[in-house]
């Protein structure tokens, strides 16, 4: 009988239940969860949780996932980035040849599709597969790991860069003969991706599935008629694919190895390039000029401000309030009610950045933010802000590209 | 601009396709077909010939006829014929100074191939988009080539050569009906009808629509999925430049401006 007494110790419970007395870490029972005498689990909930910096007892119901945004500002800086598990190819089986338009110098959201629309048809051929990504000319891309990018035949030189189709098909062909790929997958877009695919076709002798958009080992399904009609067929292996064919790659990193070729390259080049023709920037469709300055209502000086997009080259565009306001016509307009441009620089002088004109310019690469106040939305859209007075920073770029075009003719001279 | 601009001797083949109405479906002159004929018509009305490879009945190549032809040369075949080896015959029988075609078909396969293998066929440099032909002097052609985003490219292709005509060319003009049902459709049969084997194995099928893109959250637990739902893009923490002089501000714009290439 006396075993089922159950003994209480009033002081060491009050101690326990003491924070403050001297003998209350060594009263206390460390384990949150302990099993009682019956067999039963026994939870002791003021064991859970632990006490926070400023004396009060904090319970993380997260299991530590949460633990970078618990710290808030001061672990935010210090949150590391998660490295994602290394896809390694060593003695590949087959290539997949992917030949990025690399507008820009970089990927575009096209490329990753389509190398990632190249590692899809990996899994499903099955074997030791690597997606060879051709790029030509210079690049800036420093992400291709991540891109899906194993092996990287790099074809630098003079004689890529600018317009030079008849170069880069004849390079591919070496390819062709020297690496055998399974498939060539291209971007089948207006930049360059279309074209080089057919010249290589026609080159190689492959019949191309054009606008492809859903591609598997066997069949592809490609838009013909002008995009009215669906063709299912075999998979050819010269592939020119339409934009989000497949799912880019997001959860691996890639080897990126440098090949190169072993033969040289013989092009007979006829088409010779003199070079992009100055357009009047102005006579381009808003929505799909590259370059755009636009103008808000923090612009007082407007001659000024056109003064500078004539300067910069660069097509000019306006928040709703300036062309509310008279000072600009509303085709200039940007925004959800005007158009929804797609520039790849963007520079907003004297805009704060309200909703609708934050959507215009969703697809914009590069913004750049002329405000005198800091805290607003255009700020913290923007990758370079510059908190000024508009007037003084155009003119100071009115200085600077009047300097560069001097400098450009005595240059020629 | 206009007048100088005839080169009388030139012998250009505009090549012709029936085009589709992408709402009603209907046969009709092809927008790009019909932007190489204009820029034959403006380049040398006395020797342009408009070439299909196809039905001799089709009606609806009229429209072309339209323009300003007293004749269309068709090449007769079956329907389910190769228009490639067809065509590359008869042109390396002609010896035209340009050929000039649209970029892509608006029915059948529009793969777009046509010059490219014409050229491989011939032997001819490919230019692809023409927006305008400049200049021809001595055997060589200045030509404007379009880009994406309205921009314009120079280039020099010599004579012979293949050419594909841009939405940015000159507006066709307009087609008259009276004209369009005189000219004559004058057929000759084609030399060598390939059949295009390959293309018997394809089914088709009207365009189904495509499934938009849904945006995936990878997210571990409840409270970064509602993140995800709820947060207002913030961008990442841009440069921001402030209380500096603004001759240094505006450099460092002025120089992000030339890194990313778009003062020319």
């Amino acid at each position: 009988m006396s075993e089922d007494i159950i003994r209480r110790d009033p002081r060491a419970e009050w101690i326990a239940r003491n924070r403050l007395h001297p003998l209350h870490d060594s009263m206390q029972s460390a384990a949150a969860e302990v099993r009682g005498p019956s067999g039963l689990i026994r939870r002791n909930p003021h064991a859970v949780g632990f006490i926070g910096p400023n004396g009060i007892k904090r319970i993380d119901r997260m299991n530590g996932n949460g633990l970078a945004s618990l710290g808030g500002r001061r672990s935010a800086s210090g949150a590391k980035e998660v490295v994602l598990p290394l896809h390694k190819v060593d003695n590949p089986d087959y290539y997949i040849a992917v030949v990025p338009d690399m507008v820009g110098g970089r990927l575009s959201g096209h490329d990753r599709d389509v190398l990632g629309q190249a590692h899809k048809l990996i899994r499903e051929i099955g074997g030791a597969g690597a997606v060879m990504a051709v790029v030509f000319g210079e690049y800036r891309e420093e992400a291709f790991d991540k891109a899906g990018v194993d092996r990287l035949l790099h074809l630098d030189g003079d004689e890529y860069e600018g317009y030079s189709p008849e170069r880069r098909v004849a390079a591919l062909a070496q390819v062709e003969k020297e690496f055998a790929p399974r498939h060539w997958l291209l971007p089948d877009s207006v930049a360059a991706g279309f074209e080089l695919g057919c010249r290589l076709g026609a080159r190689i002798g492959e019949r191309p599935a054009t606008q492809a958009w859903q591609v598997d080992a066997q069949q592809s399904i490609c838009r013909g008629a002008g995009g009215t009609l669906d063709i299912t067929r075999e998979t050819p292996r010269l592939v020119l694919l339409a934009e989000e064919c497949a799912e880019p790659i997001d959860e691996t990193r890639h080897e990126v190895l440098p090949v190169a070729l072993e033969g040289a390259v013989e092009a007979r080049v006829q088409i010779a390039d003199c070079g992009q023709v100055a357009v009047d920037p102005n006579a381009i469709p808003l929505g799909e000029a590259e370059f755009i300055l636009s103008a808000g209502n923090g612009v007082k000086d407007w001659d000024q401000f056109h003064q500078a997009a004539e300067l910069l080259g660069a097509t000019e565009g306006a928040s709703r309030v300036a062309v509310d306001d008279g000072y600009m016509p509303r085709f200039r307009q940007v925004g959800a009610t005007g158009t929804w441009v797609t520039a790849r620089v963007y520079v907003a002088v004297g805009i704060s950045g309200a909703i609708q004109h934050l959507q215009g310019i969703g697809q914009c690469d590069k913004v750049i933010a002329i405000n005198t106040d800091v805290g607003c939305d255009m700020v913290k859209r923007a990758a370079l802000s510059v908190i000024a007075d508009s007037g003084d920073v155009l003119q100071e770029l009115i200085r600077l590209a009047k300097a560069y075009r001097q400098g450009e003719i005595e240059h020629a001279a | 601009m206009q007048p100088d601009k005839k080169f009388p001797d030139l012998r250009i083949k505009a090549l012709i396709s029936v085009g589709k109405h992408p709402g009603s479906g209907r046969a009709r002159r092809a927008e790009t077909d019909a932007r190489a004929v204009e820029m034959g018509l403006k380049l040398a009305p006395k020797g342009l010939e408009v070439l299909h490879a196809g039905n001799p009945e089709e009606d609806s190549l009229r429209a072309y006829a339209g323009m300003g032809l007293q004749k269309l040369r068709i090449i007769a075949q079956g329907d389910n014929a190769d228009a490639v080896p067809a065509l590359s015959q008869y042109l390396r029988g002609e010896t035209p100074d340009i050929v000039l075609t649209g970029v892509r078909a608006e029915s059948g396969e529009s793969s777009g191939m046509v010059p490219y293998l014409l050229g491989e066929a011939l032997g001819w440099p490919v230019v692809t988009r023409l927006a305008e032909i400049v200049a021809i002097e001595n055997g060589q052609a200045e030509v404007l080539q379009a880009l994406p985003r309205g921009q314009r490219r120079s280039l020099k292709v010599p004579l012979p050569f293949v050419a594909s005509v841009d939405m940015a060319a000159e507006a066709p003009r307009q087609s008259a009906f009276g004209p369009a049902s005189r000219a004559e459709l004058a057929a000759v049969n084609a030399q060598a009808e390939v059949t295009d084997a390959v293309k018997a194995g394809w089914s088709e099928a009207p365009a189904r629509k495509r499934p938009k893109r849904l945006k995936v959250v990878k997210a571990k637990t409840a409270a970064d999925r509602f993140k995800a739902a709820t947060a207002k893009s913030s961008g990442d923490g841009g440069k921001v430049l402030r209380d500096q002089p603004a001759t240094e501000m505006a450099q460092a714009v002025f120089d992000l401006l030339l890194e990313e290439g778009v003062i020319r």
